[in-house]
Parts: structure tokens; sequence; C-alpha cells
């Protein structure tokens, strides 16, 4: 593009055909395009995948919504006192299954119990649940199966085995019978389950992710130029294959959210008193008809969560794995 | 002079579900300090598996390495222990590989990369290594080293992003380097700029260069020597200038008359007939002999020997005085 590039002073050579307004825009267009030019080269940003997934997160709608419930769910989950100032297990039984009333915008369950209390209070179950049991699980899965990955041979013929074994047992089944054992009432058993259960959906997006990056020639030039094996793995295979693993493990915690909620309403789960949506559900569900209230507001609180989590994974997965679209 | 890298009747197989592929069958070439030696042949000729098994880095399982030696500086490589050879990849000896985009890690910045080869070898601070990143930029030649050594590799052009890959082999000035068709990913004014600096570099730092190509172009201006390759073998080593003016194999031959010419413009390009041998399945006798217009009934039945052509020339070819005479 030879015109742009004119010089401000070309304004002689346009002048001398006579056309002064011509001349003009003619070096503003000049000019401008030099300092785009000036400019492009120094104020490209740097970009790392990272970099460019927030970026692209930042604008999405989606990311947006889900992030700002779950900021809200966390801060509910560790202060709960914020916005429900009542004590979850001071019930009153000559409240048994009434409607809502003032103060108590939920209503009473069959104990008598404040609803929106209640319901305030199981989010933190719920959020520890799926968090600790999403972090065990990533970790547990990414470890493993980034080394099945990285090293092959007996060490990857095993674990896939190993992984194989866990993922023929049916959860709902295999959480009846594990966790009808414990009488442990904390959320510990139930989270520990759920890693059990769940590390093998990880350790395989995991060696599959490392599988693909170690046929990556950088990797095979990180060697030709003297790397060791350790350092392969942490700093030029691991980065390039954990993109996929935050994506599963993201929507896997929703997952594990709504099956803690499952086990809690089969009675296996979390237990009295500790609060849980899954327990509340299930007592409501035999007073449907009586007390429609009950059973609404832990469902609706449920769903809404392992919504927020599993949006949060799909917008997580859009900017990390654009391909997977 | 001083050799520098010596192989001797080298053999790599890959043994895969299909059977056992026999990649290089018997190479011998040495490389003295200072020399550029290129190797040059088809895809599949075992070129590339030869610089693997060099560097150390051959894929094993499947790659085997079923005989031969490897000396360099002396000491055979191939019995060293594996930290010991690890610590010479980088430090004595280095590779550049062809596409430099995916030779180069996506979320590291090229500083870091850099950079990492001083963390590595020599213990240096993550901050000395970066200023020494830079140097090693501005040395190659890359404009605004110190404003572009926190970019990522997909920020560089394709030419760019060969020189970070030529520093990166470069950084700890080893002997010897051994580039896979540098230019190859290339486009053709950036190849002459990048062969250049290669060849720059290493008449300073007195490197012994190997350079595997399948471009003639390439290997006239900066080779000393060269190797020519077929299945896995070498089939003639001689100096640069008299394998172009008198071949004495005639794969070399058929090689060199594959160039598009100017004067012979509008004529139909001359191609070797067939297809280089399944390395599964190489046949019997001269590997060449099924595509070689001068085959003859011995070439069937006897492998060639490297036949010494001259004081520097030998050619793996029953009829290399023929080949030579016409």
């Amino acid at each position: 593009m030879p015109e742009p590039l004119t010089p401000p002073n070309g304004r002689t050579a346009s002048e001398a055909i006579g056309n002064a307004g011509a001349g003009g825009t003619m070096d503003f267009a000049a000019s401008e395009a030099v300092s785009i030019g000036l400019a492009t080269a120094p104020t490209a940003r740097a970009r790392s995948l990272w970099s460019d997934a927030w970026h692209d997160l930042r604008r999405n709608p989606v990311f947006i919504v889900s992030a700002l419930l779950i900021v809200f769910l966390v801060v509910i989950a560790i202060w709960p006192q914020l916005i429900a100032t009542g004590n979850p297990l001071a019930c009153d039984i000559n409240k048994s299954l009434l409607g809502p009333a003032p103060g108590h915008p939920f209503g009473f369950d069959t104990q008598g119990c404040d609803v929106y209390t209640r319901t305030v209070y199981g989010a933190r179950a719920s959020v520890t649940v799926g968090v600790c049991a999403t972090a065990g699980a990533a970790l547990l899965g990414g470890v493993l199966g980034g080394f099945a990955g990285f090293f092959g041979g007996w060490w990857d013929a095993l674990l896939s085995r190993v992984s194989d074994i866990f993922f023929g047992i049916p959860i709902i089944l295999g959480g009846l019978v594990f966790l009808s054992v414990v009488t442990n009432a904390t959320v510990w058993p139930v989270v520990g389950f759920i890693v059990l259960l769940g590390w093998p959906q990880i350790a395989r997006i995991a060696r599959g992710a490392v599988i693909t990056a170690k046929q990556n020639d950088y990797v095979q030039a990180a060697r030709a130029l003297g790397a060791g094996p350790i350092r392969m793995l942490l700093r030029h295979i691991a980065p390039n294959a954990v993109a996929p693993v935050i994506v599963v493990a993201t929507i896997a915690l929703g997952t594990y959210i709504s099956l803690e909620a499952t086990l809690s309403f089969l009675g296996v789960g979390l237990k009295p008193p500790t609060v849980s949506w899954g327990i509340d559900i299930s007592s409501a569900s035999t007073q449907i008809r009586n007390a429609p209230h009950m059973l609404l507001w832990p469902a609706a609180a449920l769903s809404v969560t392992v919504l927020a989590f599993i949006m949060l994974g799909d917008a997580v997965r859009d900017a990390l794995d654009p391909k997977l679209r | 002079m001083d050799t520098l890298l010596d192989v001797r009747d080298l053999h790599v197989e890959f043994r895969t579900r299909d059977g056992v592929a026999k990649a290089v069958n018997g190479v011998n070439y040495s490389v003295n300090a200072g020399e550029t030696l290129a190797v040059l042949g088809e895809s599949g000729s075992g070129k590339s598996v030869t610089a693997q098994a060099i560097m150390g880095i051959l894929d094993s399982p499947p790659g085997h390495i079923t005989q031969g030696k490897i000396f360099f500086q002396g000491a055979d490589l191939l019995s060293l222990h594996r930290e010991a050879r690890r610590q010479v990849r980088g430090a004595k000896m280095a590779m550049i590989f062809q596409d430099a985009l995916s030779a180069l890690n996506p979320v590291l910045s090229v500083g870091d990369q850099l950079g990492e080869m001083y963390v590595v070898h020599r213990g240096m601070s993550r901050k000395d290594a970066r200023a020494r990143a830079v140097e090693l930029m501005d040395r190659v030649r890359i404009p605004a080293a110190k404003e572009r050594v926190g970019d990522y590799p997909h920020q560089f052009s394709g030419g760019m992003r060969q020189r970070i890959m030529i520093a990166m082999a470069m950084a700890l000035e080893p002997d010897l380097i051994i580039a896979d068709e540098p230019t190859t990913a290339l486009d053709v004014t950036v190849q002459a700029q990048v062969m250049e600096l290669l060849a720059e570099l290493q008449r300073e730092m007195r490197m012994g260069l190997i350079l595997i190509t399948h471009d003639l172009g390439v290997v006239a201006d900066v080779a000393d020597r060269i190797a020519v390759m077929y299945a896995g073998r070498i089939v003639e080593t001689a100096p640069v200038h008299e394998i172009y003016k008198a071949p004495a194999h005639p794969y070399t031959k058929g090689l060199l008359e594959s160039i598009p010419r100017l004067d012979l413009k509008g004529k139909e390009l001359y191609a070797i007939k067939g297809l280089p041998p399944s390395l599964i399945n190489i046949p019997p006798g001269c590997a060449f002999n099924p595509r070689c217009p001068m085959a003859q009934e011995v070439c069937r039945t006897d492998v060639p020997p490297l036949y010494k052509v001259s004081q520097t020339r030998a050619s793996a070819c029953h009829f290399w005085k023929e080949c030579l005479g016409d």
C-alpha cells in the first residue's frame, strides 16, 4: 500500500495537483496508518492459553451468571448467618408443615424447622462435598492418569485395568453398600466415596491428554536439548495437558453435588444432624400433597447449584478447548 | 582434522505390529569439527532416524539400535549411562527441528524456553537466564529482542521462530548441531536467511553441523560433504562439488536430474521411477535395483559394498565406474 505510507511532506505533491483538500485527507490517512503500524508491534499483548481463555470467559454471559451464582453459594456456605439468622436445628413441632409465615418465608417442615434457614445452611454440605470430592478426584486421577500416559507400559496397563474395575461399580449400588456401613455423620465418608468412584474418569482424560501432549515436537525438542523426564512432564507436558482435566473436573463438580444429594436422599449419604438438601428432599417426599413448599425450596436450591456448576464447566470448556464446542 | 562424531555400522529397527521395519542398515559417517555434512535422501530413507539415534531421542519402543557404535569426541555414546547421555544433549550436541512452531512449547514464552537451557544445564537463576535469553535473541537477529522476550511462539513469524529454535540449539555453544530439515517449513525468501545465519554461527563457533535435507539447493551452498542415503544405507559420499559434477551412484544421479532446470523449460520433469521400498520388506541385493536404470543381474542378488571411488569418495554401486563415466 504505497499511498497511505506517503510521509506528511507528500503534501507538496498533492498541492501541486491543485487539490489542497484531498491532500489534507491523504495526510491524515497517512499519519494514521503510520501510527497504527508503529503501535501494533510493541502493544500486541503477550497472550498465553490462559490469558486467552480468561479473555473469552470475561465476555461470556453464561460464565458471568454461573460465576456470580457460585460466588454467592460459596459465601453462603461459609457464612450462612449472613442471610439466615435462625438456627436450622431449632425446631418447633407445633409449627409442623405450616406454610409461609412472617419471618419464615419458605414455611416449616415436618419437624417444625424453618425451611428457609435449612435451605440456606444446606449449601454448606453441598459445596463442601462438591469442591472436596472434585479436588480429590482431580488430584488422584490427574496424577495417576498423567503418570500412566507418560510412562506407558505395564504401569499404564495396570492403571487402565484398575480404573475399568472402578468404572464397573454402579455408583448408586456402590454407595448403598459402602456408605451403609459407615456411622460417621460428617461429609468426609461421602467425599471419600465420590473420590474413589470419580477418579478413573479423570484419570482417563488425563492419560489421553498426556499421551497427546507427549507426541508433540516440543517435548521431543526439550529432550533433544537435555531436559530430564521430570522436567519434561512438569514443564512441557502437564501445562499442555491440564486444560481437558480442568474442563472435566468442573463439569463433574455439578454431578458430584447431585450425587451427594441422591445418596443423602437414599439415607446413606449425609445423616442428620448435618443439614443437607438431599435429606430435606427425602423427608419432604412423603409430604408432597400436604406441604409442597417443603420439597420446592431445597430442590430448587439443588437444581440451581448443579446447573451453575455445569454451566461454569461448559463455559470453561468453550474457553479452554474451542475444538470441543 | 579431529573427528568429532563417528558413526560406525549403525543399525536401527522399529518393531511394529506389521513386522520389523529396518530403518537404518549399517550407516557409517563421520563429521569433523567445523565441518558441514549434508545427509540427503527421500522421506523414509533413514536420515532422521540416524539423527535421533545419535541424539539419543529415538522412541524406544518401538525403535531399537541393534548394532553399531556412535563415537562422539572419542566416547561411545551408546555405552554411556542414561543420565550422562542426557547431560551431553543440549550442552555438547543439540538439534534443530523442522517445524519450529510445533517444536516450541505453546504455553511458555520464548524467553522462558531459551532461559531454560541455562537453568537446566548451568543452574542459573531465572533472572540471569532471562538476560541471556535476550542476548541470544539478539545474536540470531530478532528485532526488539528485549521487548519480545516475553512473547509466545505463535506471535512470531515462521522465520523468527526458526531463529529462536537455532538460538536454543546454540545456547550452550555445543560442538555438534544436527539440523533436521531446518528450512523445509519456511518460505523460500526466508530459507536463505536462516541458512546463512546457521552457517555463520557455525563458522563462528567452529561447530560440526549435520544438515539433514532433501533440498539439493540448500546443500550446494553450505555443505562441505554429502552423504546420500537410500533405504537406511549410505549409497554415496563425496565432497559437495564433486557430487554435483559427476555422481557415482545412479540414485544420486536421479536426484540431481529431478531438479527443475531453466534450460529444460517446457520439457517433462524427470522423476525417479517407482517408490522407495517398504522398510519392512527391503528388496534383496541393492535396495535401489527395482528403480535403477542400470540394474543388472548382480544387483538383484548381491548387496553392493561401499566401493572406494577416490580418496574422498565412496559409492555403493556395482557399476559406479559406468555411472561416473557417462
